[in-house]
């Protein structure tokens, strides 16, 4: 099995997987990192959601070979402490019900507001509109979102 | 309860009570003398008064981890910020109904929680009363701070050790409503900073030493058996450890989830048909074959509706169709099991702990004792985690397989091996007679059972003279069970479009004819009639005011529903445009009567997901069968709500002291009538088949504007 360099959460770790294995099942299966879920493994519910490079993607369809070099951010590296500014944003709301989904939607989130710091109704929409929450808390994070931004703009 | 349960417990007792609270807290799991109401099963307290909670019953996203323990919090007397929650394991010595399901856990909960805490703050202040020599009368407690009248102070951390080894207080006082200080304000998720940190949480997290993953080929369509498999393939997977057959099913154990799935992919399978295999286009035609049929159990009669038809001036008769539905938890099923000669441990997500202990004792014909099992925060239920199928399966795997197993279902395992929402059908009949609602029929046909007993008696039962329902059933080897709000979240669809309908036919005012109706059942003597004509009344005129029904500006189309469910009931009002010639569903208002609020903040998320749930399911929720094979497996062509087609949820909650009653069920059954109602206000057309989405035709506003 080949050996791949990976960069997540700014540390350098060795990993030797089969070729096509997705990276989602590298960071919870051979990391550890568990925070990223497995929702459809078909890249339509978003739960698995990373930052390659601070793009939101999604990790079920990512192959070793598509991450390359690249950096990778997991919900366990968004910030130490859980104090990143959407994170701050989803415990002032109180998002969660399950709370299954939640990672994936902060890392699709958070992604979004670094590209688009000042986002419309519609803006933030159409950039939630890949995560599904069973549990339907979409008016929370919706309202997460919003006020995230308003935390990041200070 | 006895003193001489304490002296069975009482070393434990002190163990715990002097233990450190966190974050390695233990329930107490040697309490075999102990019952329900010592409150060592569920209160820790150390010497520095900080308090442990542990929550018995399964989280699966309705918040009871956070609002039971409140309630014990209130009557202790102790400040929230000293807190720590942890999740009980299954304990059936020292809990009860460990259950998540039928919006019960806070009900029933209710007086037994409020009655632990209040007996465990008595005991402190017995002790402490004790050590001063003065009658417990004299003290006061103030968040963990046991007063005497001289203004000495203990804390409770001070006296529990003198506490344990008192007698149990019996008819302890409880709080009133107006002195609450926990109970009623908001308080978040306990999990909260584990959620947003992505901490291991879940079933799906969880790992042991030596845990393998097992991914399990099923039969492909119901009605097939497993005639015979070839691993060659399977077995030549890197990763994958065996590949093991049981029952109709055959697992592929690997050391990773991959590995176990790809394993499963190169499994070469022959089945074969012993029993038929069902399509949709059969179920459809069996289901109004029975309901034009004569064979129906009756669940209620009430005077003569043959008679009430017969004399009617106009009869109303109209048909509602629902398909299968999938739960599609986000969290796909999957339990850890590790079957050895002196423990079964099980470890995952399931709402019902103890009789899928049971079951797995009952089928390795062990002692239930030997079973240890603990819950994780559940990623979605729905009712699909009330069945511990995917349990069963580790346990069985594992004590095959001599090793620690986790089953983890692909999303496709999850969807195709589901225990579905049953596809059902209802007719609906009235009699009016004199400008009145002389009879109403109500027939079911539904696949494999029909709705349960309290049903029957709900509205209209009661409010109209001649009345009736029938149910039928066709028994499908198709698995199906109890999917959030079982019946009534399809039931309330047809009943509501019905009196909708009916209104217009009556021409009559659409919320006059429900307050009429609900006058006759005020003074009922009927024990069978649970839900409350004057808290429905209430509901209803406050929905109607606070929706400002019936004023809204041109362009604006309105839907209104009332239901009462799992003992609260509800009023939502649905708000629609229409753009670009179809309707839009804009806001909803909502209101709630589930009398004392525990946590709002938390009782607000499950009323907007009820609702938004409901919407998106009477929208988009779709699943048929060709010959026994489910025809959608993923979320390609299974459509779940999404953020973009959700309205605006606006919710009041009314106030007053009644004991509380369900709230994860309640607000999903009445939303779909609400925007059905609210599009034939808009289009002109009427619903009688969910999903909507799959009549566009249905959904086109008129030609030109309606205009007046």
């Amino acid at each position: 099995m080949p050996t791949y360099q990976l960069n997540i959460n700014g540390e350098s770790r060795s990993i030797e997987v089969s070729e096509d294995t997705p990276l989602l099942w590298v960071l919870r299966d051979h990391l550890n990192l568990v925070g990223t879920k497995y929702g459809c493994g078909i890249a339509l519910c978003g739960a698995c959601t990373i930052h390659l490079d601070g793009v939101a993607v999604r990790s079920c369809a990512m192959t070793m070979a598509q991450v390359g070099g690249k950096s990778i951010t997991t919900i366990e590296g968004l910030s130490k402490d859980g104090t990143h500014p959407v994170q701050e944003a989803w415990k002032e709301v109180d998002v969660p019900q399950c709370g299954y989904c939640q990672a994936g939607q902060i890392m699709t989130a958070s992604a979004f507001l670094k590209d688009n710091p000042d986002p419309s109704e519609a803006e933030i929409k159409d950039a939630m509109q890949g995560n599904i929450c069973r549990c339907a808390s979409y008016t929370r994070i919706y309202k997460a979102v919003e006020i995230a931004a308003t935390k990041m703009a200070k | 309860m006895k003193t001489g349960t304490l002296a069975g417990g009482g070393l434990i007792i002190g163990f715990n009570l002097f233990n450190a609270c966190k974050p390695n807290a233990k329930p107490p799991v040697n309490l075999a003398e102990l019952n329900y109401n010592d409150f060592n099963a569920f209160i820790k307290i150390a010497d520095n008064g900080a308090v442990t909670i542990f929550s018995p019953n399964p989280e699966v996203g309705q918040g009871v981890k956070t609002s039971m323990p409140m309630i014990i919090a209130e009557e202790l007397d102790v400040a929230w910020k000293d807190v720590y929650v942890e999740q009980g394991i299954l304990d059936t010595d020292n809990y009860t109904r460990q259950v998540a399901g039928g919006s019960q856990s806070i009900r029933f909960g209710w007086d037994a929680l409020r009655e632990t805490g209040a007996t465990a703050r008595q005991m402190l202040i017995n002790a402490a009363a004790a050590r001063w020599g003065i009658d417990p009368s004299e003290c006061t407690t103030q968040e963990g701070v046991i007063s005497n009248a001289a203004g000495e102070k203990l804390g409770y951390g001070d006296v529990v050790n003198e506490a344990a080894a008192l007698e149990i207080p019996e008819n302890v006082t409880l709080k009133e409503v107006k002195d609450y200080k926990i109970i009623g304000t908001d308080v978040t998720n306990v999990d909260i900073e584990k959620i947003v940190k992505g901490d291991p949480l879940y079933g799906l997290d969880y790992k042991t030493e030596g845990m393998v993953i097992a991914s399990v080929m099923r039969p492909p369509a119901f009605g097939q058996k497993l005639e015979s498999f070839d691993d060659t393939a399977a077995k030549a997977v890197d990763g994958v450890l065996d590949v093991i057959r049981f029952e109709d099913k055959i697992a592929v154990l690997a050391k990773d989830n991959w590995s176990a799935m790809k394993g499963k992919k190169a499994l070469k399978a022959e089945w074969k048909a012993d029993s038929k295999l069902e399509s949709t286009e059969d179920h459809d035609k069996l289901l109004l074959g029975l309901l034009d049929g004569k064979k129906f159990e009756t669940l209620r009669a009430d005077g003569d509706v043959k008679k009430a038809f017969a004399q009617a001036d106009k009869v109303l008769e109209r048909t509602y169709e629902s398909p299968f539905l999938p739960h599609n938890c986000l969290e796909p099923m999957n339990f850890y099991a590790n079957v050895t000669a002196d423990k079964i441990h099980l470890v995952g997500p399931i709402q019902t702990p103890e009789g899928t202990a049971k079951n797995i004792a009952e089928l390795l014909e062990r002692d239930f004792k030997d079973v240890h099992l603990e819950m994780t925060r559940i990623g979605g239920g729905f009712g699909r985690r009330l069945y511990g199928d995917f349990a069963v399966e580790a346990a069985m795997i594992s004590n095959l397989a001599k090793k620690p197993v986790k089953v983890v279902f692909s999303r496709e395992d999850d969807m195709a091996d589901g225990i579905y929402r049953p596809s059902i059908k209802y007719r609906i009949k009235a009699a009016v007679k004199d400008g009145k609602v002389t009879g109403y029929h109500l027939k079911e046909a539904a696949i494999n059972s029909n709705m349960y007993g309290l049903i029957p008696n709900f509205f209209p039962a009661g409010a109209i003279e001649n009345y009736q329902v029938d149910v039928a059933k066709y028994d499908s080897n198709i698995t199906t069970g109890a999917w959030r709000a079982p019946y009534t979240n399809f039931l309330a669809f047809a009943e509501q479009s019905f009196f909708d309908e009916l209104a217009e036919l009556m021409e009559v005012d659409k919320i006059q004819l429900r307050l009429d109706l609900l006058q006759k059942v005020k003074g009922t003597t009927d024990e069978r009639i649970q839900y409350s004509p004057e808290r429905m009344e209430k509901v209803i005129k406050t929905a109607v005011e606070k929706s400002g029904w019936g004023t809204k500006p041109e362009g604006v189309y309105q839907g209104f529903v009332n239901y009462y469910c799992h003992n609260s009931h509800v009023a939502e009002v649905a708000d629609v445009v229409l753009e670009n010639g179809s309707p839009v569903v804009k806001k909803i208002t909502c209101v709630v009567d589930c009398g004392i609020v525990i946590n709002p903040l938390g009782a607000l998320n499950q009323i907007e997901g009820g609702i938004i749930d409901g919407i998106g399911h009477a929208m988009y929720g779709d699943f048929s069968f060709l010959n026994g094979v489910p025809q959608v497996t993923n979320f390609d062509k299974y459509r779940l709500i999404r953020m973009k087609e959700v309205p605006i949820v606006e919710t009041h909650l009314m106030k007053n002291e009644y004991s509380p009653t369900g709230l994860g069920e309640p607000t999903l059954p009445p939303a779909g009538a609400a925007i059905a109602n609210a599009f034939k206000a808009a289009t002109g057309k009427r619903l009688y088949k969910q999903p909507f989405s799959k009549y566009p035709d249905l959904l086109q506003g008129p030609e030109k504007e309606i205009i007046g």
